[in-house]
């Protein structure tokens, strides 16, 4: 399905411009955004290579596995897949309390390794596994305590209470993640039902 | 409040604290185990590169050629009747496709209309609740070479909807 979302985007993007006389724009679309996608990606490098250090201490350590042991009711419920004392479990948690303190870039590489856990645990395969799918639904919906960015750009252009919103994200985050999880639970059963 | 903000503050202080407290009293080799899992990093960044340029290349070709903006106008009038503000309605359709523009509307919105104006507080409360659905599809299997997504993206859209119905309910209410 990405194959034709690409294309499909890529084409619609060409065609529309010929009509439209966007040729221009789109000729530094093309560089403008592949510069942005190289950038992000060396701009996370420092944070990649620091934060996989730290976890691998904590690996070594047995931190990940006591950490994952702790949550294991909660985990294991939504992860029946995983074996309880697996490290997946310690870094899909890690990846989690990072996000929901709004620490995207500490995030980022803990989801990475988790989904390379869980991929070990579905035999290596090229396909998505159910945890795996699982893991995405409740990222995307991202479980959020303390908006930074939001709160720092409602500080720039001076609210009377910049915090103010972490209200109304807490109770939006908290409804949509429980849906991302009954999506997930839904899609899961279709398929397991098709056999 | 305050609690919250200093939460953040000392979050990754404290865990770095404890981490390597915690390695060196399990004896374990801090300094090498560091450097080896930081290793990973550099493949880790260095493979998520070509995901990275293939989409977002496709998204600004859609953005910067109009494409997005006619697709904006299309859907806004349907989901006006559901009660959706029109203010909103781009920032909901490309808060799931690119970070980086959402992050630049929501600042306008916020702008325009004043942070703690209704709509800038929709604006925030929908940047903070959900998160880009395809860029964390790309990062995320990209980098471990998934290339069945399975109903993944299905799945993550889905939510976006959800997440994004909830935060003008929640916004309604509360204002």
């Amino acid at each position: 399905m990405v194959n034709y979302i690409w294309v499909v985007m890529i084409l619609i993007g060409l065609g529309f411009a010929m009509v439209n006389g966007t040729m221009a724009e789109v000729n530094e679309a093309v560089f403008s955004g592949a510069k942005e996608a190289i950038t992000l990606s060396i701009g996370l490098i420092s944070i990649l290579v620091f934060w996989l250090g730290m976890m691998r201490i904590a690996e070594d350590s047995g931190l990940l596995s006591k950490l994952s042991t702790l949550f294991k009711p909660l985990i294991s419920k939504l992860f029946p897949e995983v074996p309880s004392n697996h490290p997946a479990m310690g870094y899909i948690l890690s990846n989690m309390i990072a996000n929901m303190f709004g620490l995207g870039n500490a995030a980022t590489p803990l989801g990475i390794k988790a989904m390379e856990e869980l991929k070990e645990l579905n035999g290596g395969k090229n396909e998505a596994s159910r945890s795996m799918i699982t893991f995405l639904a409740i990222n995307t919906a991202s479980i959020t305590l303390i908006p930074t960015t939001v709160i720092a750009i409602r500080m720039n252009y001076d609210s009377a209470n910049p915090t103010d919103i972490v209200g109304p994200t807490l109770v939006a985050t908290a409804v949509s993640a429980v849906a991302a999880i009954l999506i997930d639970r839904f899609f899961y059963y279709r398929r397991s039902k098709k056999g | 409040m305050e609690i919250v903000s200093a939460i953040s503050l000392w979050f990754i202080p404290v865990m770095i604290a404890f981490i390597l407290i915690y390695g060196t009293y399990k004896k374990v080799p801090t300094y090498e185990s560091f450097v080896e899992g930081g290793k990973e990093g550099i493949k880790m960044a260095v493979s998520i590169m070509p995901f990275l340029v293939g989409m977002m290349v496709a998204i600004a070709v859609f953005r910067a050629s109009g494409a997005l903006d006619v697709m904006v106008g299309w859907i806004r009038p349907s989901l006006e009747m559901v009660g959706i503000p029109a203010e909103i309605v781009p920032l909901a359709l490309i808060r799931p496709i690119s970070g980086t523009a959402a992050l630049g509307i929501t600042s306008d919105l916020i702008g325009v209309h004043g942070p703690d104006s209704f709509i800038g507080t929709l604006a925030a409360t929908l940047q903070g609740s959900t998160d880009t659905t395809f860029y964390v599809l790309t990062v995320y299997f990209g980098a471990v070479g998934i290339k069945k997504m399975g109903d993944a993206l299905k799945v993550g859209l889905l939510a976006d909807a959800v997440a994004i119905i909830t935060a003008i309910i929640v916004v309604t209410f509360m204002f």
